[in-house]
Protein backbone atom coordinates (compact mmCIF):
# COMPACT_ATOMS: atom_id res chain seq x y z
CA UNK A 1 0.00 0.00 0.00
CA UNK A 2 1.65 3.04 -0.95
CA UNK A 3 1.52 5.86 0.94
CA UNK A 4 2.00 9.31 2.03
CA UNK A 5 5.50 8.41 3.36
CA UNK A 6 6.23 6.57 -0.05
CA UNK A 7 6.18 9.92 -1.84
CA UNK A 8 7.84 11.95 0.89
CA UNK A 9 11.01 9.13 -0.20
CA UNK A 10 10.68 9.78 -3.90
CA UNK A 11 10.76 13.35 -3.06
CA UNK A 12 14.02 12.96 -0.57
CA UNK A 13 16.01 10.67 -3.18
CA UNK A 14 15.29 13.10 -5.99
CA UNK A 15 16.13 16.18 -3.74
CA UNK A 16 18.71 14.08 -2.53
CA UNK A 17 20.05 14.11 -6.24
CA UNK A 18 19.58 17.44 -6.84
CA UNK A 19 22.03 18.35 -4.07
CA UNK A 20 24.65 15.96 -5.31
CA UNK A 21 24.41 17.84 -8.73
CA UNK A 22 24.73 21.48 -7.10
CA UNK A 23 27.88 20.41 -4.92
CA UNK A 24 29.82 18.22 -7.87
CA UNK A 25 28.52 19.55 -11.42
CA UNK A 26 31.51 21.84 -13.10
CA UNK A 27 28.91 23.41 -15.43
CA UNK A 28 27.23 26.26 -14.17
CA UNK A 29 24.02 24.89 -16.27
CA UNK A 30 24.07 21.69 -14.88
CA UNK A 31 23.80 23.30 -11.64
CA UNK A 32 20.90 25.08 -12.89
CA UNK A 33 19.13 21.80 -13.81
CA UNK A 34 20.09 20.18 -10.41
CA UNK A 35 18.08 22.86 -8.77
CA UNK A 36 15.14 23.15 -11.19
CA UNK A 37 15.54 18.78 -9.81
CA UNK A 38 15.09 20.20 -6.07
CA UNK A 39 12.36 22.56 -6.65
CA UNK A 40 10.62 19.79 -8.45
CA UNK A 41 11.30 16.98 -5.31
CA UNK A 42 9.65 19.94 -3.33
CA UNK A 43 6.65 20.16 -5.39
CA UNK A 44 6.04 16.40 -4.89
CA UNK A 45 5.93 16.81 -1.40
CA UNK A 46 3.41 19.63 -1.78
CA UNK A 47 0.99 17.86 -3.78
CA UNK A 48 1.36 14.33 -1.75
CA UNK A 49 0.66 16.20 1.31
CA UNK A 50 -2.32 17.87 -0.07
CA UNK A 51 -3.95 14.60 -1.33
CA UNK A 52 -2.89 12.55 2.11
CA UNK A 53 -3.44 15.85 5.01
CA UNK A 54 -6.25 17.53 3.67
CA UNK A 55 -7.57 16.65 0.17
CA UNK A 56 -10.59 19.04 0.90
CA UNK A 57 -8.88 22.41 -0.15
CA UNK A 58 -6.12 22.43 -2.64
CA UNK A 59 -3.95 24.60 -0.60
CA UNK A 60 -1.06 22.43 -1.62
CA UNK A 61 -1.47 22.23 -5.00
CA UNK A 62 -1.80 26.57 -5.14
CA UNK A 63 1.53 26.37 -3.42
CA UNK A 64 2.92 24.17 -6.14
CA UNK A 65 1.86 26.68 -8.47
CA UNK A 66 4.26 29.50 -6.98
CA UNK A 67 6.71 27.12 -7.13
CA UNK A 68 6.72 26.73 -10.50
CA UNK A 69 6.44 30.44 -11.37
CA UNK A 70 9.40 31.02 -8.76
CA UNK A 71 11.22 28.43 -10.52
CA UNK A 72 10.85 29.42 -14.15
CA UNK A 73 11.48 33.16 -13.42
CA UNK A 74 14.74 31.26 -11.56
CA UNK A 75 15.70 29.30 -14.72
CA UNK A 76 15.72 32.31 -17.13
CA UNK A 77 17.16 35.18 -14.86
CA UNK A 78 19.78 32.26 -14.35
CA UNK A 79 20.19 31.18 -17.77
CA UNK A 80 20.22 35.11 -18.62
CA UNK A 81 23.57 35.04 -15.97
CA UNK A 82 25.26 32.68 -17.43
CA UNK A 83 25.01 33.89 -21.10
CA UNK A 84 26.14 37.30 -20.20
CA UNK A 85 29.18 35.62 -17.99
CA UNK A 86 29.52 33.87 -20.93
CA UNK A 87 30.43 36.43 -23.49
CA UNK A 88 32.88 37.85 -20.52
CA UNK A 89 34.66 34.60 -19.91
CA UNK A 90 34.14 32.17 -22.90
CA UNK A 91 33.15 29.33 -20.47
CA UNK A 92 30.96 28.11 -18.37
CA UNK A 93 33.11 26.34 -16.19
CA UNK A 94 32.32 27.31 -12.45
CA UNK A 95 35.66 27.22 -11.52
CA UNK A 96 36.28 30.30 -13.78
CA UNK A 97 33.52 31.83 -12.01
CA UNK A 98 35.72 34.18 -9.53
CA UNK A 99 34.51 38.28 -10.82
CA UNK A 100 33.53 39.01 -7.54
CA UNK A 101 36.11 37.17 -6.07
CA UNK A 102 39.18 39.69 -5.22
CA UNK B 1 5.69 1.25 7.34
CA UNK B 2 7.33 -0.39 4.64
CA UNK B 3 5.10 -3.26 4.52
CA UNK B 4 3.91 -4.64 0.96
CA UNK B 5 0.68 -6.26 1.77
CA UNK B 6 -1.81 -5.10 -0.59
CA UNK B 7 -0.09 -4.77 -3.87
CA UNK B 8 -2.53 -3.46 -6.37
CA UNK B 9 -1.98 -1.83 -9.70
CA UNK B 10 -1.51 1.86 -8.29
CA UNK B 11 1.25 0.87 -5.87
CA UNK B 12 2.88 -1.05 -9.17
CA UNK B 13 1.92 2.14 -11.46
CA UNK B 14 3.63 4.37 -8.27
CA UNK B 15 6.71 2.03 -8.57
CA UNK B 16 7.27 2.09 -11.94
CA UNK B 17 7.10 6.04 -12.32
CA UNK B 18 9.31 6.76 -9.17
CA UNK B 19 12.13 4.38 -10.57
CA UNK B 20 11.90 6.65 -14.11
CA UNK B 21 12.04 9.58 -12.32
CA UNK B 22 14.56 8.40 -9.91
CA UNK B 23 16.71 7.23 -12.90
CA UNK B 24 16.21 10.54 -15.37
CA UNK B 25 17.40 12.12 -11.90
CA UNK B 26 20.20 10.30 -11.81
CA UNK B 27 21.24 10.74 -15.66
CA UNK B 28 21.03 14.65 -14.93
CA UNK B 29 23.89 14.59 -12.66
CA UNK B 30 25.91 12.15 -13.86
CA UNK B 31 25.85 11.80 -17.67
CA UNK B 32 29.36 13.99 -19.10
CA UNK B 33 27.43 15.12 -21.99
CA UNK B 34 25.18 17.61 -21.09
CA UNK B 35 22.80 17.36 -23.75
CA UNK B 36 21.97 13.95 -22.78
CA UNK B 37 21.52 15.53 -19.37
CA UNK B 38 19.08 18.12 -20.44
CA UNK B 39 16.90 15.06 -22.34
CA UNK B 40 17.25 13.32 -18.79
CA UNK B 41 16.28 16.47 -16.92
CA UNK B 42 12.99 16.13 -19.22
CA UNK B 43 11.95 12.40 -18.72
CA UNK B 44 12.63 13.51 -14.70
CA UNK B 45 9.79 16.51 -15.52
CA UNK B 46 7.74 14.02 -17.40
CA UNK B 47 7.77 11.27 -14.58
CA UNK B 48 7.08 14.34 -12.21
CA UNK B 49 4.10 14.85 -14.33
CA UNK B 50 2.54 10.82 -13.80
CA UNK B 51 2.96 12.03 -10.02
CA UNK B 52 1.22 14.35 -10.15
CA UNK B 53 -1.58 12.80 -12.34
CA UNK B 54 -1.31 10.00 -9.97
CA UNK B 55 -1.92 12.07 -7.12
CA UNK B 56 -5.32 13.24 -8.79
CA UNK B 57 -3.61 16.89 -9.39
CA UNK B 58 -4.44 16.81 -13.18
CA UNK B 59 -3.94 20.52 -13.64
CA UNK B 60 -0.71 20.57 -11.67
CA UNK B 61 0.30 17.95 -14.17
CA UNK B 62 -0.74 19.42 -17.60
CA UNK B 63 1.05 22.59 -16.05
CA UNK B 64 4.43 20.43 -15.25
CA UNK B 65 4.21 19.06 -18.84
CA UNK B 66 3.34 22.55 -20.13
CA UNK B 67 6.13 24.58 -18.39
CA UNK B 68 9.09 22.33 -17.61
CA UNK B 69 8.52 19.61 -20.08
CA UNK B 70 8.02 22.45 -22.75
CA UNK B 71 9.11 25.78 -22.12
CA UNK B 72 12.19 25.26 -19.32
CA UNK B 73 13.31 22.47 -20.82
CA UNK B 74 13.44 24.52 -24.68
CA UNK B 75 15.28 27.21 -22.39
CA UNK B 76 17.86 24.76 -20.94
CA UNK B 77 18.93 23.13 -24.08
CA UNK B 78 18.68 26.74 -26.25
CA UNK B 79 21.06 27.50 -23.43
CA UNK B 80 23.39 24.49 -23.80
CA UNK B 81 22.80 25.12 -27.71
CA UNK B 82 24.29 28.49 -27.62
CA UNK B 83 27.13 28.24 -25.11
CA UNK B 84 28.86 25.10 -26.13
CA UNK B 85 32.54 25.72 -27.18
CA UNK B 86 34.30 22.16 -26.42
CA UNK B 87 33.65 18.52 -27.86
CA UNK B 88 29.80 17.62 -26.62
CA UNK B 89 31.37 14.57 -24.95
CA UNK B 90 32.87 16.47 -22.41
CA UNK B 91 30.49 19.56 -21.34
CA UNK B 92 29.28 18.30 -18.02
CA UNK B 93 32.26 16.98 -15.66
CA UNK B 94 31.98 16.43 -12.35
CA UNK B 95 34.45 18.68 -10.26
CA UNK B 96 38.26 18.19 -10.22
CA UNK B 97 38.82 18.95 -6.40
CA UNK B 98 38.45 15.93 -4.49
CA UNK B 99 37.41 17.72 -1.68
CA UNK B 100 34.67 19.11 -3.43
CA UNK B 101 33.34 16.07 -4.70
CA UNK B 102 33.64 14.34 -0.87
CA UNK B 103 32.06 16.79 0.81
CA UNK B 104 28.95 16.76 -2.14
CA UNK B 105 29.02 12.43 -1.57
CA UNK B 106 28.87 13.42 2.34
CA UNK B 107 25.80 16.38 2.45
CA UNK B 108 23.79 14.52 0.49
CA UNK B 109 24.13 11.12 1.81
CA UNK B 110 23.87 12.69 5.55
CA UNK B 111 20.63 14.31 4.34
CA UNK B 112 19.19 11.18 2.70
CA UNK B 113 19.87 9.20 5.53
CA UNK B 114 18.21 11.71 7.98
CA UNK B 115 15.30 11.76 5.99
CA UNK B 116 14.88 8.25 5.89
CA UNK B 117 14.95 8.06 9.70
CA UNK B 118 12.55 11.01 10.15
CA UNK B 119 9.75 9.09 7.61
CA UNK B 120 10.64 5.65 9.30
CA UNK B 121 10.04 7.13 13.17
CA UNK B 122 7.03 9.39 12.07
CA UNK B 123 3.63 8.38 12.22
CA UNK B 124 1.66 8.75 9.37
CA UNK B 125 -2.06 8.84 8.61
CA UNK B 126 -3.48 4.96 7.27
CA UNK B 127 -5.23 5.95 4.22
CA UNK B 128 -4.89 8.21 1.24
CA UNK B 129 -7.88 11.01 1.42
CA UNK B 130 -10.66 11.30 -1.57
CA UNK B 131 -8.93 13.40 -3.77
CA UNK B 132 -10.73 16.70 -4.84
CA UNK B 133 -12.68 15.86 -8.22
CA UNK B 134 -12.52 19.82 -9.44
CA UNK B 135 -9.11 20.86 -8.16
CA UNK B 136 -9.10 23.88 -11.07
CA UNK B 137 -11.90 25.32 -9.53
CA UNK B 138 -10.46 25.32 -6.15
CA UNK B 139 -7.70 26.80 -7.02
CA UNK B 140 -8.85 29.17 -9.17
CA UNK B 141 -10.83 30.17 -5.78
CA UNK B 142 -8.03 30.64 -3.77
CA UNK B 143 -5.72 32.11 -6.27
CA UNK B 144 -8.50 35.34 -6.71
CA UNK B 145 -9.89 34.84 -3.24
CA UNK B 146 -7.08 34.16 -0.22
CA UNK B 147 -4.08 34.11 -1.97
CA UNK B 148 -4.90 37.14 -4.49
CA UNK B 149 -1.63 39.13 -3.37
CA UNK B 150 0.57 36.10 -3.89
CA UNK B 151 -1.10 35.65 -6.84
CA UNK B 152 -0.62 39.58 -8.34
CA UNK B 153 3.31 39.36 -6.46
CA UNK B 154 3.88 36.36 -8.67
CA UNK B 155 2.77 38.49 -11.55
CA UNK B 156 4.85 40.88 -10.74
CA UNK B 157 8.00 38.77 -10.50
CA UNK B 158 7.30 37.01 -13.59
CA UNK B 159 7.70 40.36 -15.39
CA UNK B 160 10.39 41.70 -13.65
CA UNK B 161 12.37 38.44 -14.09
CA UNK B 162 11.64 38.72 -17.96
CA UNK B 163 12.70 42.05 -18.26
CA UNK B 164 15.79 41.32 -16.25
CA UNK B 165 16.49 38.64 -18.26
CA UNK B 166 15.99 40.25 -21.43
CA UNK B 167 18.55 43.22 -19.86
CA UNK B 168 21.34 40.32 -19.03
CA UNK B 169 21.28 38.45 -21.46
CA UNK B 170 21.72 41.28 -23.73
CA UNK B 171 24.81 43.03 -22.26
CA UNK B 172 25.78 46.04 -21.84
CA UNK B 173 27.23 48.26 -24.42
CA UNK B 174 30.78 49.29 -24.30
CA UNK B 175 31.19 53.03 -25.35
Amino acid sequence: MIGLPHYILLSAVIFSIGVYGVLTRRNAIAVLMSVELMLNAVNINFVAANKFMNAAAAVGQLFSVFIIVVAAAEIAVGLALVISIYRQRKSVDLNDFNLLKW
Amino acid sequence: MFEFSAFSLYDAAFLAIGGVTILGALGVVLFRNIIYSALSLVFTMLGVAAIYFQLNAGFLGAIQILVYAGAISVLIIFAVMLLMNKEARRTNLPTTRTKAWFAGGTITVMMLASIIAAVGFSEWPKTALQGVDNSVGMLAELMLGDYVIAFEAAAILLLVAVIGAIILAKGVENK
